[in-house]
């Protein structure tokens, strides 16, 4: 009956976003007052449907309700509550319902939050993003219904992945696409705005928070993935170039290039067409993961169960919106261009460089990621591209995008007054590479050239990020959310170079086989084994280590490692013991039983592995705060009154 | 039903990436030598997994491959043996690295061309942009807040 | 103004190149996930192993040399093994080429009663517990199916269960060649 009753909730959702879809775009078109006004109240309609299916599957879920195909295939009786409800996103068919989920909760704050856009604006916006719902929707009720009902019913569930049994993993799936989505509510406002055909900078201001939201959202599932990986698979990695995480970071980068390039755009005018097709970009590269990881065309762990069908429903899709909008852009964007003019060095050639590097390197990712797909696909055989490749080509683009950046923030607009500026910059920089070379050879004793590049280049930019809030605190400015969300944005892209300079150039790693009582001494620890002990949990057993660790004598902590074996699933999974510390990580693993009461044990030193997620997080809350700029509210109060006059209708 | 057989197969056949790789042989005592067994193991593809090296699976396969390395490197192969030796068995897939062949010289040539692609398009515009006259900002209103102290 | 066209040309091409993907895989001509062996058309590897039957006896690959024979990795363990067991049952007794077995990483005294149980179609069983001679074939799942010629080389691999369609369509047209010594000259 539910299940029944979300389907059916899905269809009505589906209809009302064909409404939202085609009173939103035609309205505008035809500048028909009383359609547009059906694109908003539909949006909510869309939501309010959605939601309540969203509700039913988390319902059959959590109710046990095995005669639905999908909980059947993704959950368990033994199931705790929380995984239970993280179930419903764990496999195909449920996460493409929480992404429309997630649309029609964007659209609906797109339609509640954009008082102040233009009436036609603003329809056609809702209208770009109905249509995007439409066509998910389609999807999911023609090829991928989690609705669906397994007859005879299943006495039990398969269960969920073991892997996926663990808080952030629950977390990072509606993180991330909240990210995903967001690009399109950017890539909404582009078409829109193409569809017009004019662009002004008020366009830029209205796009920017929007987009910034998306881009913390997208930073922080990202971060919370290689988290995840890093505490519970095991290997003590935090980034693989797994094809879905490129898939995840491509997206990233160009997103990152579009908030900036929405600087120049809002402030002069300027990269009109780019800033459009780089909005473009985001929302392609976002529905080209979400189709490389469920078609089957890519080999990865992260990938869902693959249909060739559903492959094709959603190339059928990808083409549609993107060589769509982008023969629109052809079509429009010629006459965009600005005559404005800026200074060989100035604020507005350092963010263009800044695009332009954050543009190859994703162009760099999408190249090595879809090469052996090329040359399998055209029988020129088969190779693989993997974290050698990547670590070391995705450093050419970067390098120069990070010493360009400590830099770049002090340029001003149209003309760079770097002089007044340029002793500190020396002075630091000067610094940074004393404070490098001090960190390298006194802390760890040991120090490439690559090394010391690194954290000279990130130590630099941190320094940097600082200059300016400080100066404005003693010069008794005021300081806008604006600047100190970039300078604590910038700083965390330092610290996370500082991280994983650190990681890379210093880190240790030791396979052992001890038995109880026996010791191994790495990077100045000793880590003593003490022995198992059986362990139990709801619905998994398996064997539980404990290890001591000392430092010159002196007791550090004591860390358990388990290897569980997941009831229904039968894989054995490993949980790792962290000892976290904010200059480093000790991080031990529990491997095979080798006999007599011996166990190997990975054992890894990771130095200063924090300043990562870290230096992520504060990206996010940089990014975050400078969204909430005041002069996006300010605004609100000056153009409402703007609005009304029949001028207003000549802008977008 | 042969595609099934097939998924039968591997779904028994790998393990599940959440048991990972445990090297329970001696590590060498030569620190260059450790150096080269753990590089080369972190360049090798698992091949009977989903996108891992055999450094971190603990498949049967992996733990061969691993052990047959640390015999080559005992023995005294060249990293560039050790490599051949894997590629005349499992092909060109099993190295993470890809060699450089004619077929991937556009993937090594790519991060030297779009950079100065990108070098290129930057410095175009720039001389472009500084000709014209600097004009007029939209929005003057936030000069004063924008600018840099 | 025909530059502005780039992007779209570009992703149309893009697209187009991952739906002929696409469409290679449904239709079964491509499998991500299969590797072809570069061992097809060299020498097969040269091996020396104890017998599964009987371990002071040896299964040496010299001793094969001037016959074609096929060439299957299995193991107890394996699921698809199990499956594959009546129809190779069955081409050994129909086809009349010797089937060599490799008992890959497997435990002895079950790998006999498996084969009391299922039947025996080879001619004989060589034992690979640390799984040195797999590495050397290439092997990366089991069963994995050779067909060597009379003068040595490689001239057909099948990975997977075999059945009697993947038989007659991947080794049976190979067969003729296969007994005359084909590759020799190639």
């Amino acid at each position: 009956m539910i299940p029944e009753l979300g389907h059916f909730a899905l269809v009505l959702a589906l209809l009302l976003a064909l409404a939202q879809a085609f009173f939103g775009l035609v309205g505008a078109h035809r500048g028909r007052q009383a359609w547009m006004g059906i694109a908003a109240p539909a949006a909510a309609g869309v939501f309010v449907f959605v939601a309540l299916a969203f509700g039913c599957l988390t319902y059959a879920f959590v109710t046990h309700d095995f005669s639905v195909q999908y909980v059947a295939s993704t959950s368990n009786s033994a199931l705790p509550l929380m995984y239970r409800i993280a179930a419903v996103w764990g496999a195909h068919e449920g996460s493409v319902l929480l992404w429309i989920l997630i649309l029609a909760a964007w659209a609906l704050a797109v339609a509640a939050l954009s008082g102040s856009l233009p009436v036609a604006f603003r329809a056609r916006v809702l209208g770009v993003l109905g249509l995007i719902g439409v066509s998910f929707m389609s999807f999911i009720l023609a090829t991928s219904s989690p609705f669906a009902r397994l007859v005879p019913a299943a006495a039990d569930g398969a269960d969920l992945n073991p892997l996926l049994q663990d808080p952030a993993m629950a977390a990072h799936p509606p993180m991330l696409y909240m990210g995903y989505v967001g690009t399109s509510v950017a890539f909404a406002f582009a078409v829109a705005a193409l569809l017009s055909g004019r662009l002004d900078a008020g366009w830029a201001r209205w796009t920017r928070p929007w987009t910034n939201a998306a881009w913390v959202c997208l930073t922080l599932g990202i971060t919370l993935g290689s988290w995840w990986a890093y505490y519970v698979l095991g290997w003590g990695g935090w980034w693989f170039w797994d094809s879905v995480e490129n898939a995840s970071f491509m997206p990233w980068l160009v997103t990152t290039a579009l908030i900036h390039s929405l600087a120049v755009t809002e402030k002069r005018g300027l990269y009109k067409s780019w800033t459009l097709l780089l909005a473009i970009f985001a929302f392609s590269l976002s529905l080209l993961g979400t189709f490389l990881v469920r078609s089957g065309v890519l080999v990865s762990v992260h990938a869902f169960a693959s249909d060739p069908s559903r492959g094709m429903f959603i190339l059928a899709l990808l083409l549609f919106f993107i060589v769509g909008s982008l023969t629109l852009y052809a079509v429009r964007a010629p006459t965009l261009k600005s005559e404005a003019g800026f200074a060989i060095v100035s604020r507005e050639s350092f963010l263009l460089a800044n695009n332009a590097l954050l543009v190859a390197a994703a162009g760099l990712i999408l190249l090595g990621t879809l090469w052996p797909l090329f040359m399998d696909a055209f029988n020129l055989g088969k190779i693989s591209v993997g974290p050698p490749y990547f670590n070391s080509v995705f450093l050419v683009p970067t390098l120069p995008l990070v010493a360009l950046l400590g830099i770049g923030m002090h340029a001003s607009w149209k003309r760079a007054q770097l002089a007044g500026v340029r002793s500190r910059l020396l002075l630091l920089a000067g610094a940074a590479l004393v404070l490098a070379l001090v960190l390298a050879y006194a802390g760890y004793r040991a120090g490439s050239l690559m090394t010391i590049v690194g954290f000279t280049a990130g130590l630099f930019v941190m320094g940097s990020a600082l200059l300016e809030p400080v100066a404005r605190l003693r010069a008794h400015q005021s300081l806008s959310r604006a600047v100190l969300g970039m300078a604590i944005a910038h700083f965390g892209v330092g610290l996370f170079v500082v991280g994983v300079t650190g990681v890379q150039s210093y880190r240790i790693e030791k396979d052992v086989g001890l038995a109880p009582g026996e010791s191994v001494g790495v990077a100045g620890y000793d880590f003593r084994f003490l022995g198992t002990q059986p362990a139990v949990g709801p619905n998994w057993q398996g064997v539980e280590a404990r290890i001591a660790i000392t430092r010159a004598g002196a007791p550090v902590r004591e860390l358990s490692t388990q290897k569980r074996v997941y009831r229904v699933q039968q894989n054995p999974t490993t949980q790792a013991g962290i000892a976290v510390g904010w200059n480093r990580d000790l991080f031990v693993a529990l491997g095979e039983d080798l006999g007599a009461g011996k166990w190997s044990v990975r054992i890894q030193y990771k130095p200063l592995i924090r300043f990562i997620w870290l230096g992520a997080i504060l990206m996010a809350l940089g990014g975050g705060l400078a969204a909430l700029d005041r002069r996006y509210r300010a605004r609100r109060a000056a153009t409402e009154p703007a609005a009304v006059p029949a001028g207003a209708s000549e802008r977008i | 039903m042969r595609r099934a057989a097939l998924g039968l197969f591997a779904a028994l056949a790998l393990v599940s990436l959440g048991a990972h790789a445990i090297d329970s042989g001696q590590a060498f005592a030569d620190p260059v030598r450790q150096g080269r067994y753990e590089r080369l193991i972190h360049e090798l593809r698992c091949v009977q997994c989903q996108n891992v090296t055999i450094a971190d699976s603990n498949v049967g396969l992996a733990a061969d491959l691993r052990r047959q390395i640390r015999e080559m490197i005992g023995a005294g192969q060249s990293d560039e043996q050790i490599r051949r030796f894997m590629t005349e068995r499992y092909g060109d897939f099993v190295l993470y690295d890809p060699p450089l062949r004619p077929r991937t010289y556009f993937l090594w040539a790519a991060p030297a061309l779009l950079l100065a692609l990108a070098v290129g398009i930057v410095g175009r515009a720039a001389v472009r942009r500084s000709r014209k006259p600097l004009g007029e900002d939209p929005d003057e209103s936030l000069a004063d807040r924008e600018k840099p102290v | 103004m025909w530059r502005y066209f780039l992007p779209a040309a570009l992703f149309l091409a893009l697209g187009l190149v991952l739906g002929y993907t696409l469409t290679r895989i449904d239709r079964g001509k491509l499998d991500v996930r299969e590797i072809q062996s570069p061992l097809l058309g060299k020498t097969a590897p040269a091996f020396r192993l104890p017998s599964l039957a009987d371990p002071s006896q040896t299964v040496d690959s010299h001793s094969l040399a001037g016959r074609a024979y096929v060439f299957n990795v299995w193991g107890t363990w394996c699921g698809g093994c199990r499956e594959e067991h009546a129809a190779l049952v069955a081409i050994a007794r129909q086809s009349g080429v010797p089937i060599v077995g490799l008992d890959w990483k497997d435990d002895r005294a079950l790998a006999l009663e498996w084969l009391q149980q299922l039947g025996n179609p080879y001619l004989t069983v060589a034992s690979d517990p640390e799984g040195r001679v797999a590495i050397d074939w290439g092997v990366y799942g089991a069963p994995e199916t050779f067909l060597v010629s009379a003068s040595g080389r490689v001239l057909a691999k099948h990975i997977g269960p075999l059945s009697e369609q993947v038989w007659q369509q991947k080794f049976v047209p190979q067969l003729g060649a296969a007994a005359a010594g084909a590759g020799a000259g190639s």
